[in-house]
């Protein structure tokens, strides 16, 4: 019986060591996660991005994309730097709703592009 | 007296509902829809002020005129709630406070999938005057809409609303089906309907400036919805049913939307205009978290 609590212990110790290690991106498909973004040459598109925060993500994420140091997270930080473009896009889209972030699927996809831009643009 | 006191709440209400509106600086990026609904949900914490109106009026009648004004707050990201407060004014009649209903739309599925359903629960409580027409089921018929005041909203009705909407985003396009049952809490049979919309921007692109008429700032689209019978008449015989062209435009204080409807059959009205405005009071949540020093 001790010995079935001691593996029922490592094996929870295990799994939330997993969990914590893992990234929100692992979630993400391959064929997303290596997407780059087309408009990331585009002269305007960190502008665009930029209106379109103003316009859908600051009144959670705060105008300087700082959030809120609770549910609403920064957006300057390591864990955004490390997403490729693919990742940040696809979350974009695909949101989390369980935990209040929207799916901005109703986006046009080149709207999203240019978010991603703009967050690229403010690391 | 309390017809009276009625109607002054709702024209009160309604103008209320519009100054906030015009207060409020945000845009909901919302399809222009009047009747169809999308997957789109209200952001979580956040407020939306909203009026439709319809504009028609039946054959060997009079002009009528109905205002919804519609409350719709973000629970979850996934549950979004909704108060309408209803009223119609009919030429050569009066102006009535015609009801209120609930509404309640979910997201069961976490993830975006090529098609989303939302489910849809409402509770109305109308009286048969109401000229909203905010969907269109059973054999509902223009000449429903001909009946006059003081005779029509002696017909009080409990009702219960089900949908399952179903949408997609393919591209720049949001492409919308409705399935709607509606079952008066009385004795009364279940009705049927539907609601089909499509509609995108007209550039997908942002330009990088702000702009008030540049075309990524309005959408078009058209919407196509009517009545399927009842359970007792489970037909498209005397049912009614209209095509509407629509297009909004994203405004910097709100959404401004119209639509013309065409009536398809006989027991429809031959034309039913529509306006709409939308705006939103972001964060209103945390307006009462404030004083612990931020939002919870």
């Amino acid at each position: 019986m001790r010995r079935f609590f001691a593996f029922l212990c490592l094996a929870i110790s295990v799994s939330l060591l997993c969990a914590a290690s893992s990234s929100r991106w692992d979630r993400v498909p391959a064929k997303d996660h290596i997407r780059v973004n087309p408009l990331a040459a585009h002269p305007d598109s960190a502008a665009a991005g930029a209106l379109a925060y103003r316009e859908h993500c600051a009144q959670c994420h705060r105008a300087d994309a700082m959030g809120d140091g609770h549910k609403k997270p920064a957006l300057r930080s390591e864990h955004v730097k490390a997403a490729t473009d693919g990742d940040l896009e696809w979350f974009l889209r695909q949101g989390d709703l369980a935990h209040g972030m929207p799916s901005w699927s109703s986006l046009p996809e080149a709207q999203r592009w240019q978010l991603v831009a703009y967050l690229r643009s403010i690391q | 007296m309390a017809r009276t006191s009625l109607k002054s709440i709702w024209i009160s209400s309604s103008f209320i509902l519009l100054g906030l509106a015009f207060l409020s600086a945000l845009h909901a990026q919302e399809k222009p829809y009047f009747v169809t609904y999308s997957h789109d949900l209200e952001e979580p914490g956040n407020l939306e002020i909203e009026t439709k109106t319809a504009l028609g009026q039946p054959p060997a009648s009079h002009r009528f005129g109905a205002t919804a004004s519609e409350l719709e707050y973000g629970v979850r990201a996934w549950w979004t709630s909704e108060l309408y407060l209803d009223g119609q004014a009919t030429a050569q009649d009066s102006t009535i406070f015609t009801g209120f209903r609930l509404e309640n739309r979910f997201r069961p599925l976490m993830r975006e999938h090529a098609i989303n359903p939302v489910l849809y629960i409402e509770y109305e409580n109308i009286s048969g005057a109401d000229k909203t027409i905010l969907e269109f089921v059973g054999h509902d018929s223009q000449s429903d809409l001909a009946v006059p005041n003081g005779e029509a909203r002696r017909d009080h009705q409990h009702e219960a609303e089900l949908k399952l909407i179903l949408s997609s985003n393919l591209k720049a396009w949001n492409i919308s089906e409705n399935f709607i049952s509606e079952k008066n809490l009385g004795h009364q049979p279940w009705e049927f309907g539907y609601a089909l919309g499509a509609a995108r921007p007209l550039r997908t692109l942002g330009s990088g400036k702000p702009c008030v008429l540049c075309l990524e700032k309005f959408m078009a689209g058209a919407e196509a919805y009517g009545g399927l019978g009842n359970t007792d008449s489970l037909t498209l015989h005397d049912t009614s049913h209209y095509i509407a062209p629509t297009v909004g435009w994203q405004l910097p204080f709100g959404r401004f939307s119209f639509s013309t409807g065409f009536g398809l059959t006989s027991s429809s009205l031959n034309r039913v205009y529509r306006i709409g405005w939308a705006s939103e009071l972001p964060q209103v949540g945390n307006w009462f978290h404030s004083h612990n020093g931020g939002a919870q």
